[in-house]
């Protein structure tokens, strides 16, 4: 932890670094667990089902150290099951609903091609559990973009509905991505102590992989235009209240309830 | 097998549990190529540490005797006991043969 003049900005800023981690793992685990049992393959509902669960181990670590950090006693399920939506910081990419495959991985793609590059430096942070976290998440989300990636090859350099529906996909999803970089006080605080990386860097490793993906795949990389923004401050898409109504319905409606 | 033109091809998979044991066969699985076939077989049959290499075979490309061939390639076999080296003195200090 920090100590110095001023260490509660530090701590805050902490909590909710970790509460952005947390919950784009959270939400995102969420959606790819909607398609368990709905796959297009055996195999393939197997693999997002996996992937699913990795991300939830992910944000179990952040909810957990948000938790810890924050010291008023909050577990990472009370975090999880117990914050409203406008509590919830994910970026508006991940609480999307599910569409096709292709909309899937898609969003997986370019979810992943952010959050390698991220996790990567995130391993060299001056706080040591954050680095432990990213030390255990980078293999997971190796595997996770190179099987992304190569789903977006398959699907762009396949048949011309494949690549119709990827290029659809990514020009629907595009305009989320601006999100994924936006910087606020809370980077900068942490920035600043060596805590987390710039995001300069991953923007540029974020911009090789999609157009070395993207160029292998005959996909164009849609035009950076309008993007949005505000999940990161709580401001979020329709979407999310119905999908935390789902998933926060058994500890809202039994207070307590355990497995 | 299913003929459904929709069915991605079958592989059969074999998993090595640890460095210097043979590659065992695990099951079979469905994928459009062999590098999806080893992620696949990596997401459903290495979920719980049980292997760490992975081969993957087209399942048409593996010959198989057939089951009807059993007597005549098997059943030979079954009187030909001085196959099995049980009818050596073993060695005087010999403890492992």
């Amino acid at each position: 932890m920090i100590i110095g003049p001023n260490a509660m900005t530090d701590k805050e800023a902490l909590f909710t670094y970790c509460l952005r981690r947390g919950d784009d793992n959270l939400i995102l685990s969420h959606r790819l667990g909607e398609w368990c049992g709905h796959g297009p393959q055996l195999e393939e509902d197997i693999a997002l089902a996996n992937r699913a669960l990795d991300l939830i181990g992910q944000a179990r670590n952040y909810l957990q150290y948000a938790g810890t950090v924050e010291g008023k006693g909050r577990t990472e399920d009370d975090l999880a099951y117990l914050r409203d939506e406008r509590h919830f910081v994910n970026v508006k990419l991940v609480e999307l609903p599910n569409a096709d495959y292709a909309h899937t991985m898609a969003r997986n793609f370019l979810f992943d091609a952010w959050h390698l590059p991220l996790q990567q430096a995130l391993t060299k942070s001056a706080d040591a559990q954050l680095a432990a976290i990213a030390a255990k998440a980078v293999k997971e989300i190796s595997y996770q973009l190179k099987t992304s990636g190569e789903w977006m090859i398959r699907f762009g350099d396949g048949t011309e509905e494949s690549h119709r529906r990827a290029q659809t996909a990514l020009d629907d999803l595009w305009t989320y991505t601006g999100e994924l970089f936006v910087t606020d006080e809370v980077d900068a605080v942490l920035v600043k102590a060596g805590i987390v990386p710039e995001m300069a860097p991953i923007k540029a490793a974020f911009d090789a992989t999609v157009g070395r993906v993207l160029a292998e795949a005959t996909l164009k990389r849609p035009a950076d235009g309008f993007m949005m923004s505000g999940g990161r401050q709580g401001k979020h898409s329709e979407h999310l209240g119905f999908m935390l109504a789902e998933m926060q319905y058994l500890q809202r409606a039994y207070p307590g309830a355990k497995w | 097998m299913s003929e459904n033109p929709n069915n991605w091809p079958l592989w059969e998979i074999f998993i090595q549990s640890k460095r210097g044991l043979d590659h065992k066969h695990v099951g079979s699985l469905h994928a459009t190529d062999a590098q999806m076939a080893i992620e696949n077989a990596r997401d459903v049959y290495t979920r719980r540490q049980e292997g760490q290499s992975i081969w993957v075979v087209p399942a048409g490309a593996i010959s198989a005797s057939q089951p009807d061939d059993a007597a005549m390639l098997f059943d030979p076999a079954d009187d030909k006991t001085y196959r099995h080296p049980t009818f050596y003195q073993m060695p005087e200090g010999a403890k492992f043969i």
